[in-house]
């Protein structure tokens, strides 16, 4: 795949698992239903098992603990392990392994081994598939440390990231949203690795900062388009790439430069990362701040009805509208 | 009068209406496919069309105020337990005369008025949340039932629950609906012994494999554990074999079926085998279509209400986070 050509999402992903199955023997590759023909309910690895065989891409029982404990203990034992917990509301039937055992390894065992191993899992809402399989796990994970979180935002994003996590020496869990899958964009340089932690600038603006990840940087630079041409008002937008490390030097930077920033998180704002990232650029970037909030969903379940649904989940012109009421009126010119 | 007896001399009229429960979840389904395709069911469903005596035949069995806690693939568990259909296609249509009032969807319906605790969208939710409810009906003279798929039993939650009802001799009934799948993968190449009523023998439950398409036969062992359960004799396992008529979700053709079993089953379709059984016990032509007719107009009801009823006001929601 050259740089240039349009790249879907799902078959980012596919790429970047089969390149780095190709590179590294040591890669293995299971969870349910991910083998059979259809390629897992999302069609993200379909022939992955006729290329790689049976011995490294298979499909289990529906055992998310064994599947989850299993590739804890495969990867300190000298695999590298992917696997898909098929919606990341399951990971709460998964985290007794990842949390008790894989993030707190290599420091116990004092650097004897360490963990590579990556959960895929499919996250957010806007599907109409209801309150439990429409969460984003990411927060269940965000105060454990040994864990790294990724949730890309492009399928270029995607296929970099995948392929730095499975190199990562580290748990990672990799967060893909649904309505993300279908989307076709720029394909990366081939061979492109991009690094775990590391923010990006997705869109320059000087008159504030609009920080998200995973549907949210899409959505950002939506509402960013409308602000520039209905208001003009010039938004940044930065890609957090990875929830785990946070990259906060990348966000102070963007604050020093506009001054205001506003975290969009799809999930419930107490214990989320936008609370948590607003609280450390209040800590650190205070002298450069005239304005910092957040948007996210109400305290409550992700409802099915599309009434309430579309009410819930804040988009593009949920984020449009939060910088107008907000900041318009001190922002725009 | 034991069990044998009183399910041979029940008169035929009881599964004659059963068998309209039956045909009830049938033409449900085959509504929700074609609401699917007009958008008008939204996200995803499971249909249970071929799996139908099962549920009527397990909740003929239990009083209106035992316990059922059933699954995703849950239609038929919800109609079976009481839910009105009104209300039950309601919630999949996302409106607000819902039984959820449209927040739950086809994945998570609950009905606690007619006992159901729950259609779980988790694999294996069902078997801790009958549990559970069989905790509390130990004391209130009920019994719980776990409605649950061949792949749950390769789930921690199938082994733990098993364990802990048998060890605290619960009035559970575990009710395996074994339709040889878990989304595309055939059971047999994921379950270890390939017998799932066989592996109640390591808990010490008894536990028996019941033709699922045979309404009597589901009715017959369903009375037997019910009957075990009230009593104080603790867990059983019955594992009753089906098939469902579709794929795992919406749009899955279930390719990965062979032609021929899928021609195997729908030769018995429990809906075909009912109709043939009530002949033979000499209901007539006309009181079976009586019944068919009946069973259409009720379901042409529910459509009607369910497109007729209005969505949800996100500004007049009600929502609270926490019980007062
Ligand atoms: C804990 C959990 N893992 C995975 C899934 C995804 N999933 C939904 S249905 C299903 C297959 C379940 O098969 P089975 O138990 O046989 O029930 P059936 O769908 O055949 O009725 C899977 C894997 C889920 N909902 N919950
Ligand atoms: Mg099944």
């Amino acid at each position: 795949m050259s740089a240039g050509a349009a790249l879907e999402f799902r078959v980012a992903i596919r790429e970047a698992i089969v390149e780095e199955m190709e590179r590294d023997e040591s890669v293995v590759f299971f969870g349910e239903d991910i083998a059979a023909e259809q390629g897992g309910v999302f069609a993200v690895t379909p022939g992955i098992q006729e290329r790689f065989g049976t011995e490294r891409v298979f499909d289990t029982p529906i055992s998310e603990l064994a599947i989850t404990g299993a590739a804890f203990g495969a990867a300190v034992t000298g695999l590298r392990p992917i696997i898909e917990i098929m919606f990341g509301d399951f990971m709460g039937l998964a985290m007794d392994s990842l949390i008790n055992q894989s993030a707190k390894y290599w420091y116990l065992s004092r650097e004897q081994r360490s963990v590579p191993l990556v959960v895929r899992s499919a996250v957010g809402g806007g599907g109409r598939f209801g309150a439990i399989h429409s969460q984003t796990h990411a927060t269940w994970f965000q105060g454990v440390p040994g864990l790294k979180i990724a949730f890309p935002s492009s399928p270029a994003e995607a296929k970099g990231l995948l392929k730095a996590a499975i190199r990562d020496d580290n748990p990672v869990i990799f967060l893909e949203h649904k309505r993300l899958y279908s989307v076709k964009a720029q394909a990366p340089a081939p061979g492109e690795v991009l690094p775990l932690g590391q923010a990006r600038v997705a869109r320059p603006g000087r008159d504030l900062t609009i920080v998200s990840a995973g549907k949210g940087v899409p959505d950002a630079l939506e509402a960013a388009g409308q602000l520039a041409r209905d208001d003009r008002i010039e938004a940044e937008v930065i890609d957090l790439r990875t929830l785990r490390p946070l990259d906060i030097d990348a966000v102070l930077a963007s604050v020093a430069r506009t001054n205001r920033m506003l975290a969009v998180e799809e999930g419930p704002a107490t214990g989320g990362w936008a609370a948590g990232l607003l609280g450390i650029v209040a800590e650190h970037g205070l002298h450069d701040l005239d304005d910092v909030w957040l948007l996210s969903t109400d305290e409550l379940p992700i409802p099915y009805s599309p009434t309430l649904e579309d009410a819930f989940i804040p988009g593009a012109a949920a984020i449009a509208s939060a910088v107008r009421e907000r900041a318009g009126v001190v922002v725009g010119r | 009068m034991t069990v044998d007896e009183q399910i041979v001399t029940e008169a035929p009229a009881a599964y004659l209406e059963r068998y309209g429960l039956m045909l009830l979840i049938r033409l449900f389904e085959t509504e929700m496919q074609r609401l699917f395709l007009k958008g008008e069911v939204h996200g995803t469903t499971h249909l249970s069309a071929g799996q139908e005596a099962v549920p009527v035949g397990v909740c003929s069995a239990l009083a209106p105020d035992d316990y059922l806690a059933g699954t995703y693939r849950g239609h038929g568990h919800a109609l079976a337990k009481g839910t009105h259909p009104d209300a039950l296609l309601a919630e999949m249509l996302g409106r607000v005369t819902g039984v959820c009032g449209g927040r739950a969807g086809s994945m998570n319906v609950i009905d606690a008025e007619h006992g159901l605790v729950g259609c779980f969208g988790i694999v294996g939710g069902s078997i801790a949340a009958a549990t559970g409810a069989a905790l509390a009906a130990k004391g209130q003279g009920r019994v719980a039932v776990a409605m649950f798929g061949d792949g749950a039993t390769n789930h921690g939650y199938f082994h733990e629950c098993l364990n802990f009802a048998q060890v605290l001799a619960l009035p559970v009934v575990f009710v395996c609906e074994n339709n040889f799948y878990g989304e595309f993968t055939p059971m047999l190449k994921v379950t270890a012994g390939g017998d799932i009523a066989g592996r109640a023998a390591a808990y010490g439950i008894p536990a028996s494999v019941v033709d699922g398409n045979d309404l009597w036969a589901v009715r017959e062992a369903a009375v037997e554990a019910v009957a075990r359960a009230r009593s104080g004799g603790g867990p059983t396992l019955l594992e009753c074999q089906t098939y469902r008529h579709h794929g795992h979700s919406k749009a899955d053709p279930a390719k990965y079926r062979p032609p021929e079993e899928v021609e195997r089953w729908l030769a018995r379709d429990p809906l075909g085998v009912a109709k043939a059984r009530l002949a033979e016990l000499g209901v007539s032509e006309q009181e079976l279509s009586e019944v068919e007719e009946t069973t259409r107009a009720r379901m042409e009801q529910a459509v009607q209400s369910a497109l007729a009823a209005a969505y949800p006001d996100p500004a007049g929601e009600t929502a609270t986070e926490f019980a007062p």
